[in-house]
């Protein structure tokens, strides 16, 4: 156990920190963030070059190509927080199907994709969920046929997050129809310009939209663009499902929100009084703090673990739940600290930081649900992680009497 | 001993609850949502025939005399339907203020215009419950000066009653000269909160007999019970919202009804919410027939009512899991009405705070 730094560390954190003042003039302005912005690409390679975004993923994909090193991860990650520098480009390309390529996927296709993903050339969705497949994700019924060599797809999605600025989708297709269930499943890839399908936006409770429907009429799909073999999807996408939950429950953003949040204490008053004078506030905030700290060291147990190839078992199954029920959290103290000022939305007088913390609020409640909902995520707890028994099987219908 | 509702406030419920059901249909209320003015004035009308504005003003000005029980009942039905509409400030709090300090001749001039909805007045006195940004209102010379946040039912008031710093109140006419409207848009476009500048506004003052501010404290106290009472309703139609719909959807061949999580985050719901019930009847009650215990019944029922409510707010949307965090089913009109009253007339830590200097000193 040892968390201090040596000097190579502190030499790594002054050149990360220096790396940050100095390029300050190259990072894009708050319009310039969309992936297909020039200064944005032109940032995200600056970033890459210098090892700060995909640093591990090997040279010849387009990454950095640097060993895993839980404290650079940290202190990049810390110093760029620290300096309000913009960090790389982070979507479900990047995140969740970049990681399974570099899993799963054949050498010519991680030579392909990997690359123009990192640089932002293509930005992807996850195509998952349909209306009557969430939780049971497996018994989706969105189908693929072969047809002069080629996948057909017809079927529809729905909650695609950002499917309408994605140029490209994986995504989850019955193509063994009279396989079990989760063996007819097949994990494939295609543009989503193509003529047969059609992306509907579908606004939240926030009032933005961020995720669509997404419907398939004879869509058609080269049959090469498939990672895994056929029928084999569903263990495909656990893989990438995995990255999913640590990624949602990032535990670096709790800390960042709780710093503005202890800003905001110090600047709002109540008949006079500053909030952060006020003991309920200094009671619940503290609580938050420590909680937040527990998961950030908690995240680094993990890189630990992960790094020395060792199975974190349940410390890694409780992080989406946690994770998302601590933003949840936060979110719900800032608005409560405001108080009628917490419910102001939208361009209005008064609103406080554009009325972010009323839109986290909502927004964490809705990633308490999406990505496996908390019900599923203690469900995995106690069956994985402590070996309970599943719940017995109610109310299956009886198989059908054949003919 | 007897502690239920009479056979005419269950009339009086299923009455208004019958209407609301059938006008503020989630259609409605997304109509009425995105349109510029946070009220529909259909069913403010239709509830004004049912009488509703008139039941707490008193029978020799032609009003029902009614209770502040009995419009925490209409209240409840108005949250249970989302409804569109103001009655907390203009049917509720300004009749209390009215009756307390208003002169013989407001009331007059007031109370029959309320009735029909010929008048609709709204609030000003946030700054009672705990005052953001220094804003407070002033009375020099009899006119008004400074600054109100979050005055209730603006949007389509004719009239306000305005607490000053020291707890006095005043009539202040909508157009009246010096007086700056501004809309403050907020979560729930079911009701309409602005803020109020004042520079030399002219200014009635209610009544020269308000002293120490309490009638301003029993408007205040009115308006929590009623602001608890739409949470209740609210929260009341999300649990059997959650309910229905976890027998209908179906994950993994079962009704997901059927899984001990969900039924226990109904269960959860149901237990914490049953009791607010009582807890609304009592603090209602409490208003007109046990003065002494008034005070601190309503911030009990307000700040607990909250919690509670904000707690199935949470769970009925996890119930139906993506779909409720979508603006689909209309789910979330009820989760931000919720929200917004929370921090309505003080926040649960702030009323709690209030409530233990109460007691405690
Ligand atoms: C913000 C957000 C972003 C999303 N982004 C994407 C995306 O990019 N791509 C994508 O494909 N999908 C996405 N989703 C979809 C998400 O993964 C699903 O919403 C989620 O898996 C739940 O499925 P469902 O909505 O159908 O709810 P259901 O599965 O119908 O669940 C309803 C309720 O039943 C409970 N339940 C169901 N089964 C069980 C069980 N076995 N035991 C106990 N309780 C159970 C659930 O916990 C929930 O409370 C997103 C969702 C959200 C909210």
């Amino acid at each position: 156990m040892d968390l201090k730094l040596s000097k190579e560390y502190e030499d790594f954190r002054q050149e990360v920190r220096d790396f940050c003042e100095k390029s300050k003039d190259q990072m894009p302005g708050p319009r310039e963030i969309g992936a297909s912005d020039p200064k944005r690409q032109a940032w995200q390679k600056l970033l890459i070059e210098h090892g700060y975004t995909a640093r591990t993923i090997p040279k010849e994909y387009g990454g950095y190509g640097a060993e895993p090193d839980v404290l650079k991860s940290r202190i990049i990650s810390e110093a760029f927080t620290e300096t309000k520098t913009l960090g790389g480009l982070s979507n479900q390309g990047i995140s969740m199907f970049v990681p399974t390529l570099l899993e799963l996927g054949t050498e010519e296709q991680k030579k392909r994709w990997i690359k123009p993903t990192l640089e932002g050339t293509h930005v992807w969705c996850q195509g998952y969920s349909e209306p009557n497949s969430g939780s049971d994700l497996a018994s989706l019924q969105t189908k693929a046929h072969v047809e002069d060599g080629m996948f057909v797809i017809n079927g529809q999605k729905i909650w695609t997050s950002g499917a309408h600025e994605s140029d490209m989708m994986f995504c989850l297709v019955r193509t063994e129809p009279d396989a079990p269930k989760h063996k007819g499943i097949s994990y494939l890839f295609f543009e989503t310009d193509n003529p047969g399908i059609d992306r509907r936006l579908l606004p939240n409770m926030t009032g933005a939209a961020s995720f669509n429907e997404v419907f398939f009429t004879d869509a058609k799909v080269p049959m090469d663009q498939i990672v895994g073999e056929r029928g084999d999807g569903w263990n495909v996408c656990n893989a990438t499902l995995k990255h999913e939950r640590g990624m949602l429950g990032d535990p670096n953003a709790a800390g960042t929100r709780l710093k503005t949040i202890i800003d905001m204490m110090h600047e709002e008053t109540l008949d006079g009084q500053r909030l952060i004078d006020n003991p309920v506030y200094r009671d619940r905030l503290v609580q938050l703090q420590a909680e937040a700290t527990a998961m950030q060291y908690h995240g680094l147990r993990l890189l630990t673990a992960s790094i020395k190839k060792e199975n974190p078992g349940l410390s890694r199954l409780i992080v989406k739940l946690q994770g998302c029920e601590l933003n949840h959290q936060i979110a719900s103290f800032a608005v409560d600290l405001l108080g009628e000022l917490g419910v102001l939305y939208g361009q209005t007088p008064l609103v406080r930081n554009n009325g972010t913390w009323q839109f986290s609020y909502m927004y964490d409640l809705g990633l308490i649900i999406g990505g496996g909902t908390a019900q599923i995520q203690k469900n995995i707890i106690s069956e994985h992680g402590l070996g309970m028994p599943r719940e017995p099987k109610v109310g299956q219908p009886k198989p059908a009497i054949p003919a | 001993m007897e502690f239920c509702l009479s056979e005419e406030q269950k009339l009086l419920q299923d009455s208004v609850g019958g209407y609301l059901a059938s006008v503020s249909t989630v259609e409605k209320i997304r109509e009425t949502a995105t349109g510029d003015e946070a009220m529909s004035k259909e069913i403010f009308d239709g509830l004004t025939e049912l009488g509703v504005n008139s039941v707490l003003i008193p029978e020799e000005h032609g009003g029902m005399g009614m209770s502040l029980l009995d419009a925490a009942l209409i209240q409840e039905m108005i949250g249970r339907h989302a409804a569109p509409v103001p009655y907390l400030a203009n049917a509720g709090m300004a009749v209390v203020g009215l009756n307390e300090a208003g002169t013989a001749e407001q009331k007059e001039v007031l109370f029959p215009k309320i009735a029909t909805g010929e008048a609709r007045i709204g609030i000003a006195m946030s700054e009672r419950t705990g005052a953001r940004e220094d804003a407070k209102v002033t009375l020099e010379g009899g006119t008004l000066n400074g600054r109100s946040l979050f005055a209730l039912d603006t949007g389509s008031a004719t009239d306000f009653i305005v607490c000053d710093n020291e707890g006095g109140l005043h009539l202040v006419k909508a157009d009246a000269a010096g007086l700056e409207i501004t809309a403050m848009g907020t979560i729930d476009n079911t009701r309409s909160v602005g803020e109020l500048k004042f520079s030399g506004t002219p200014a009635q003052p209610l009544s020269s007999e308000n002293e120490k501010g309490l009638a301003a404290s029993k408007m205040l106290a009115a308006g929590r019970v009623l602001a608890a009472a739409d949470t209740l309703g609210a929260a009341q139609m999300m649990i059997e919202k959650a309910v229905a719909y976890s027998l209908e959807r179906k994950q993994f061949n079962r009704i997901i009804g059927s899984y001990q999580a969900v039924k226990h985050m109904c269960a959860e719901m149901a237990a914490g919410l049953d009791p607010c019930h009582s807890l609304l009847w009592y603090a209602a009650y409490a208003a007109d027939a046990i003065p002494e215990e008034a005070e601190l019944a309503s911030m009990h029922a307000k700040s607990h009512i909250s919690e509670i409510g904000t707690m199935c707010a949470r769970k009925s949307t996890e119930v139906h899991g993506g779909i409720g965090f979508t603006e689909v089913l209309g789910l979330h009109f009820w989760f931000k009405r919720i929200g917004f009253n929370r921090q309505l007339l003080g926040g649960p830590t702030s009323i709690r705070a209030e409530a233990a200097k109460l007691q405690f000193g």
